[in-house]
């Protein structure tokens, strides 16, 4: 009976055991303890981001009296506004992803042939850091005051070309909002796109250029599969962030419910009609649905096209 | 600058390469000062010199991956100076990541043919014949990062020899392998490229892999070429006092010299042509021409002594404190420990000398 | 005799210094050059263009003087920006962005870095989880938090008194908003430094984890935190959605409002934040992070 003890060392010895040992995690308490450490980060989040998460999944699904009810999904199915704003902006997300995702794509190739060091890269990265992620109303208004009524290019063209009151409703538009959108895609896709770019080694390009391959060669056997999966990986970021812009088309359209992010505002805003306190949940989680589809077929693009990763 | 005449180290498909007075500058900077070399047919030349010396500008220049502004480069007596690089049938091995990533081993190796249109079948059978010259017919489906940095370097050698190029270039293809992998590799390209015949040039900043491969060995300093000769002549006749230190261990013994005669530990020996300076000056001599005998009332202490296996190595301090190294066999080291008193010689060789 | 070896190195090392510093694309681009050349010039300026001719339109139109009718030209005067300091809310609401902000960055720091550092050294298997998390509201858009955050902040509202009627607690969501960009930029600067052996180390001398993080861990990505910090005030200046549907009056929230009453004012605040905005991601840019490329730059040229 005392025997057989022997063997196993008292739990008291064991934390000291620990940190001799380094990260090997010598006990299973220990190991227990490394994760309880996480525990302030995985509330955290959970929190603040899954519970709320959860809050719309369920919301959809209930009464404002917490009883199941397919009611607020069937009313988003039914109004012809909401189905419409999906589509508009829906629309909006895939134009703006692709000429973000295209001309940013430009601009850091032209940016990345420059000196790595110079003035005009760490330019166009800070400015681009500012318009992709800081803009929203202000962009907005700069916008404005370059095409809306008043703008310069407005007044310019009125006072020297037409001299006559020019209609420019097309601003308040799908169109005005594509052109507004393009100036945080592009600068988006730029910060995103960037660091791809730069891990096109030299050496690559020299190698295929020794074997007989010009520019088009390499950017087709070579640079092009290469630079793929983080192209498509921007474009989708880039469809995530124009479909979840909400301030932009806000300030552009302050009375307008025509994209989705602006319904739900308007749901949540004017939650009057009785018994449909949960239909903005509904459209909620309609936009994480799609979200989540978007993010399942890139993972699903991603591994197919690039079985070369580590 | 030439010393020999260049002989052809195998009879194969090696054409010759002359540089022609190259000069290239990097703004300010000088990295091609009139360096020419003529390669003979099949003939492996290793450039050999500090990082920023111009070896690599005068591989890149071959290549047509980077231009010269003075001077012409010909291949098989082909003025190729103004040939983009795609257009010139060089084969390059790069020193490292240079393989597509998102390509596996036989689609690296037949990238080249690809190119020139050859069709899939007969594409496949020369990838697989010159991964099988590499030894890595088997891993003919892994992607580069499926392989270890020599196996990646192999690749890289069958992907540049696929094309059947001209020349072959070697940018310091093993420096970033471990030293076991890096002496093996370059036994076996080095027996490749010997059973192959193609003329190479090889640059390295490693003097033991130059002079283990080279045919000839060609020193670079500040965009010159210091001196081109074969391994030994470069190692026992340095021409200029650059090579002498660049090259090989060496020591500085202080000595007396008349300009034709030296005075070194107390025996006259030959001074090497090239040295002009006079008067009291350092002898540079290596440690393998370093004699030591233990003597109870020798002038000299051992040091240290140090085991290398066959070899063995003394560090010596002469009266005057300078520390001298010398090399013997194993076998002849008996008696000398720390702080044993012995005489130093040095051997018959001719020797360079510097100022003080 | 070290002299001249001396000269021929110093000669020597800014060849090579020369050679690595090239501008990446210039081999390339060294022989079919021009027409590239040409198409990159005609990108940078079409594109930059495009984005910057809004910016210099704002300009013209902040400062918008009294219109002349013969000439048809505006007079020019800096009145719309004098303006902004008559805006009591605005400048309250500059306040209690900036209060947010700080909030947000101290949050998001205490949040992540021990949790970063820990799951390097001690949970590797966990990392995965957190990086997951972590990109996760890049996922979840913004007003789909809104919509499931309200039970929670009407129990802040109704149980918390001041403090909860308070924009500060606004920092709470932006701490998850900020979540990606300043998670890539820790995890960037924990990847260059040996974040195991030097706990290992710090921990071997005695030192507990509080100390090892704050003092050996901490000084030694200080990049990343200033990055990271960056990117978190850039989002929670520029943030509108949440505050503007839960109804804080945060600084973007009054631009907006201001946009309705006087145009002139709104634009010339949005162009003051935007400027200011960009004047610290390149000052950063030029002197922070660069300070190794810089070393680089240095080496090269005493060449000459």
């Amino acid at each position: 009976m005392t025997v057989s003890t022997v063997g196993v060392p008292a739990p008291s010895e064991l934390p000291a055991a620990g940190p001799a040992f380094g990260g090997a995690g010598s006990s299973r308490f220990k190991r227990a303890g490394n994760y309880v450490a996480l525990i302030p980060f995985h509330a955290y989040v959970g929190l603040f981001l899954l519970f709320p998460t959860l809050v719309v999944a369920i919301g959809a699904f209930t009464t404002n009296k917490g009883q199941l009810t397919l009611d607020n999904i069937g009313a988003v199915f039914a109004t012809k506004a909401f189905i419409d704003s999906f589509a508009v902006s829906i629309q909006l997300a895939v134009v703006t992803a692709l000429i973000g995702a295209i001309l940013g794509a430009l601009l850091s190739w032209a940016v990345v042939r420059g000196n790595p060091n110079g003035a005009l890269r760490q330019l166009v990265v800070a400015a681009c850091g500012v318009l992709a992620q800081f803009g929203g109303v202000m962009l907005t208004f700069a916008f404005l005051a370059f095409v809306g009524y008043e703008g310069m290019l407005t007044l310019f063209i009125r006072d020297n070309i037409t001299h006559t009151r020019m209609d420019m409703s097309w601003v308040y538009s799908l169109t005005g909002l594509i052109m507004l959108y393009a100036y945080f895609q592009i600068p988006l896709m730029l910060i995103v796109f960037l660091p791809s770019l730069d891990g096109l080694r030299q050496e690559w390009y020299d190698a295929s250029a020794s074997l007989g391959g010009g520019a088009w060669s390499f950017w087709r056997h070579v640079g092009g599969p290469i630079l793929a999966p983080s192209f498509l990986g921007a474009l989708l970021l880039l469809f995530t962030n124009a479909f979840s812009a909400y301030a932009t088309a806000q300030a552009l359209i302050s009375q307008g419910c025509g994209l989705v992010t602006q319904q739900i505002a308007c749901q949540i805003q004017s939650e009057v009609m009785i018994g449909r306190e949960n239909v903005g949940k509904a459209l909620a989680l309609g936009m994480i649905i799609i979200v989540a589809t978007v993010m399942l077929l890139y993972a699903y693009i991603q591994r197919r096209a690039s079985r070369w990763v580590k | 600058m030439t010393a020999t005449t260049p002989e052809p180290a195998a009879s194969g498909l090696g054409v010759a390469v002359v540089f022609e007075e190259m000069h290239r500058w990097y703004g300010p900077v000088h990295a091609l000062d009139g360096l020419s070399i003529s390669i003979a047919p099949g003939e492996l030349i290793a450039l050999l010199g500090p990082s920023g010396c111009g070896k690599t500008t005068a591989l890149r220049a071959l290549g047509g991956l980077d231009e010269v502004d003075h001077g012409r480069i010909l291949v098989g007596g082909k003025d190729v100076t103004g040939v983009p690089t795609n257009k010139r049938n060089m084969g390059i091995v790069f020193q490292s990541y240079s393989l597509f990533p998102n390509m596996t081993a036989r689609d690296n190796v037949s990238y080249g043919l690809r190119l020139r249109g050859v069709d899939a079948k007969a594409r496949k059978k020369k990838a697989e014949e010159t991964l099988d010259l590499v030894g890595l017919a088997v891993q003919a489906d892994r992607y580069p990062h499926q392989m270890s940095g020599g196996q990646q370097q192999r690749v890289a050698l069958a992907r540049a020899l696929a094309i059947e190029p001209s020349v072959l270039l070697l940018d310091e293809p093993l420096s970033a392998l471990d030293a076991k992998v890096r002496r093996q590799l370059r036994e076996e390209i080095r027996r490749i490229q010997i059973m192959v015949g193609i003329t190479t040039l090889f640059v390295t900043h490693d003097q033991e892999e130059a002079l283990a491969m080279g045919d000839r060995v060609g020193v670079m300093s500040a965009g010159r070429l210091e001196q081109i000769a074969a391994p030994v002549e470069l190692y026992e006749r340095p021409q200029t006092r650059f090579v002498a230190e660049f090259v090989g261990l060496t020591n500085r013994i202080p000595a007396k010299t008349d300009g034709t005669d030296v005075d070194v530990l107390g025996r006259r020996i030959p001074l090497l042509p090239g040295a002009s300076d006079r008067g009291v000056v350092q002898a540079l001599v290596r440690p393998e021409n370093v004699r030591v005998t233990p003597a109870e009332n020798g002038s000299s202490r051992v040091l240290a002594v140090s085991f290398l296996g066959a070899l063995c190595r003394a560090q010596v301090a002469l009266p005057d404190e300078t520390i001298v190294v010398a090399q013997m066999a194993a076998s002849e080291s008996s008696g000398l420990y720390p702080g044993v008193a012995v005489d130093l010689a040095v051997a018959p060789a001719p020797v360079f000398v510097v100022a003080n | 005799m070290s002299g001249s070896v001396n000269t021929q190195l110093g000669a020597a090392a800014p060849g090579g210094g020369a050679l690595l510093a090239r501008p990446k694309g210039a081999g390339r681009g060294r022989r079919s050059s021009r027409s590239q050349t040409i198409a990159r010039y005609l990108i940078l300026i079409f594109i930059l263009g495009y984005l910057i001719v809004p910016l210099f339109a704002s300009l013209e139109f902040a400062t918008r003087g009294d219109f002349d009718k013969t000439t048809k030209t505006f007079g020019r005067s800096l009145a719309s920006f004098a303006a902004i300091f008559t805006y009591p809310n605005l400048i309250d609401s500059i306040v209690a962005s900036l209060q947010i902000a700080a909030l947000t960055v101290f949050g998001m720091l205490l949040l992540l870095v021990p949790t970063m550092v820990w799951t390097i050294v001690r949970v590797p298997r966990m990392r995965r989880v957190v990086e997951f998390l972590c990109l996760l509201p890049l996922a979840i858009p913004a007003i789909v938090i809104v919509v499931g955050v309200g039970p929670i902040y009407r129990w802040i509202g109704q149980n918390l008194g001041a403090v909860g009627a308070s924009p500060l607690t606004l920092a709470l969501i932006d701490i998850i908003l900020v979540l990606p960009y300043s998670y890539r930029a820790l995890d960037s600067s924990l990847r260059g430094i040996d974040t195991g052996t030097l706990s290992d180390a710090s921990r071997s001398l005695g030192a507990g984890w509080p100390r090892t993080i704050l003092q050996v861990i901490v000084p030694n990505i200080r990049g990343g935190i200033l990055s990271a910090s960056v990117l978190a005030i850039a989002l929670v200046l520029g943030e509108f959605t949440i505050s503007s549907l839960l109804s804080f009056n945060t600084v973007q929230v009054v631009i907006f409002l201001l946009g309705h009453r006087d145009a002139y004012v709104a634009v010339a605040v949005s162009l003051t934040a935007l400027f200011f905005a960009f004047a610290l991601l390149f000052a950063i840019a030029r002197f922070a992070p660069g300070a190794a490329s810089r070393a680089q730059r240095v080496v090269e040229e005493p060449a000459a």
